[in-house]
């Protein structure tokens, strides 16, 4: 679900690329016909995909430990069912997601070592803590719904495989935003202490959210190539206009306020124009020093150490029958 | 960290009945029952199939897209092979 325009620096040598062969492939880019795995792509594109492709699948992984928080304490089994189902969706988008990245050369092993070392990134935002049940609603409704936005322009990004993976997982996504909608609904027309709860989950929820769309365009150093490229279709401040424009009327339904005293309508353009984002917040999250960032990679280390003796014996038992099974054929001629 | 990869298997799903299996992506396993496993768990979630084939990748050989025109191109000049190439008077009718 949760694609972030991290903008991380491109390292390496700008290689001489073969002339010919880039402007074929950008009079390709230019036809709006996809990129296949085996067609030749020039370094960049291919070092810009996986980059994105592998911190997307990275963010749908960690992103499933703040909501899988609350399963044990969902406040009924309907909830308690659809809170399961989109956290192993989200498990399953991370999966279609490294696949899309593996086509491009890198293994599967590469990426994971790249995130248990914390030398890849992951969306910012799944280094909040989940403090209450509203938060899975806010999440769902906000962080859902600011992934959708992301979303939807990449089921047409210009490399195949990758827009493919989008197609499935915007397919899937609705649902999501959906249920954390109803929550936040449920919790807003409830007790006053409910709404409350969902009052103040909105309040730390909206900036992370955000800030999910990346730096602003103006610093934003790689978005001219990427939209040159079609890897993106949209800017960062393009996106996040259309979320804050869709968003903020959902949020004026459930009677909730937002915690920006900046945020107002404005007749001449049609658009909901809001405060000032605190992008000191977002570099020091993506840095490593948010509130969950050392216990969310901590975790993952635990479930992949914890699960290497169940990959060995996997593999181990697998070859054993092979053997036996060749051995078996050889008896028998 | 040094891992032992696990395989790589391309799958493929039969929508519904009549239907051709459908290539929709790929997992990784041990075997062919855990990628058959896996393949349900990644691919099939809200009812997309009625049948699974998982493939080892190593098993499939690809065309080289460089070799795109050499293999697909000589079939544009061949329009002899398309109905609409020949004249069958209206008087006919549908043929």
């Amino acid at each position: 679900m949760y694609t972030q325009a991290l903008n991380q620096p491109e390292t390496g040598p700008n290689a001489a690329e073969d002339a010919a062969r880039l402007a074929r492939f950008e009079a390709r880019i230019d036809a709006e016909e996809r990129i296949e795995p085996n067609d030749w792509m020039p370094e960049a594109y291919r070092r810009t995909l996986i980059r994105q492709i592998s911190q997307h699948a990275h963010s749908e992984i960690v992103g499933m430990l703040p909501e899988g928080n609350w399963i044990t304490r969902a406040p009924s089994l309907r909830r308690k069912a659809a809170l399961l189902a989109k956290v192993q969706d989200e498990g399953g988008h991370g999966l279609y997601l490294y696949a899309a990245a593996e086509t491009l050369g890198v293994t599967r092993e590469e990426l994971v070592a790249q995130l248990l070392s914390g030398r890849a990134k992951y969306s910012s935002i799944f280094n909040y803590p989940t403090l209450t049940w509203a938060d899975i609603g806010a999440i769902g409704w906000l962080v859902d719904g600011a992934a959708i936005m992301n979303q939807i322009p990449l089921c047409r990004t210009s490399y195949g495989p990758y827009a493919r993976a989008m197609i499935r997982i915007c397919k899937e996504e609705s649902f999501h935003q959906r249920q954390g909608y109803e929550i936040m609904l449920t919790l807003c027309r409830g007790t006053p202490e409910q709404k409350a709860m969902a009052q103040d989950a909105l309040d730390r929820w909206w900036w992370p959210a955000l800030m999910m769309f990346g730096p602003p365009d103006s610093e934003s150093a790689h978005t001219a190539q990427s939209m040159r490229w079609k890897i993106k279709r949209f800017t960062n401040d393009e996106l996040r206009q259309q979320f804050v424009d869709a968003t903020v009327p959902q949020g004026h339904y459930l009677g909730l306020t937002f915690p920006d005293p900046e945020l107002r309508f404005d007749p001449a353009t049609g658009h909901w124009r809001f405060g000032a984002i605190d992008w000191e917040e977002f570099r020091r999250v993506l840095a490593g020093d948010g509130p969950c960032n050392r216990e969310r990679l901590e975790t993952r280390r635990r479930a992949h150490d914890e699960g290497a003796w169940v990959r060995e014996a996997a593999l181990a038992h697998a070859a054993k029958r092979r053997a036996r099974a060749a051995a078996q054929k050889i008896a028998a001629e | 960290m040094t891992e032992t990869p696990m395989p790589l298997w391309e799958v493929f799903i039969r929508a519904r009945t009549g239907l051709a299996h459908r290539h929709v992506g790929s997992v990784h396993a041990a075997d062919a029952e855990m990628a058959l496993q896996a393949a349900r768990d990644t691919y099939t979630r809200r009812g997309e199939g009625l049948s699974i084939w998982v493939v080892p990748s190593a098993a499939i050989t690809a065309s080289d897209p460089a070799d795109k025109d050499m293999l697909f191109e000589p079939t544009a000049s061949k329009p002899y092979r398309h109905p609409t190439f020949y004249t069958v008077p209206d008087e006919v009718g549908h043929m």
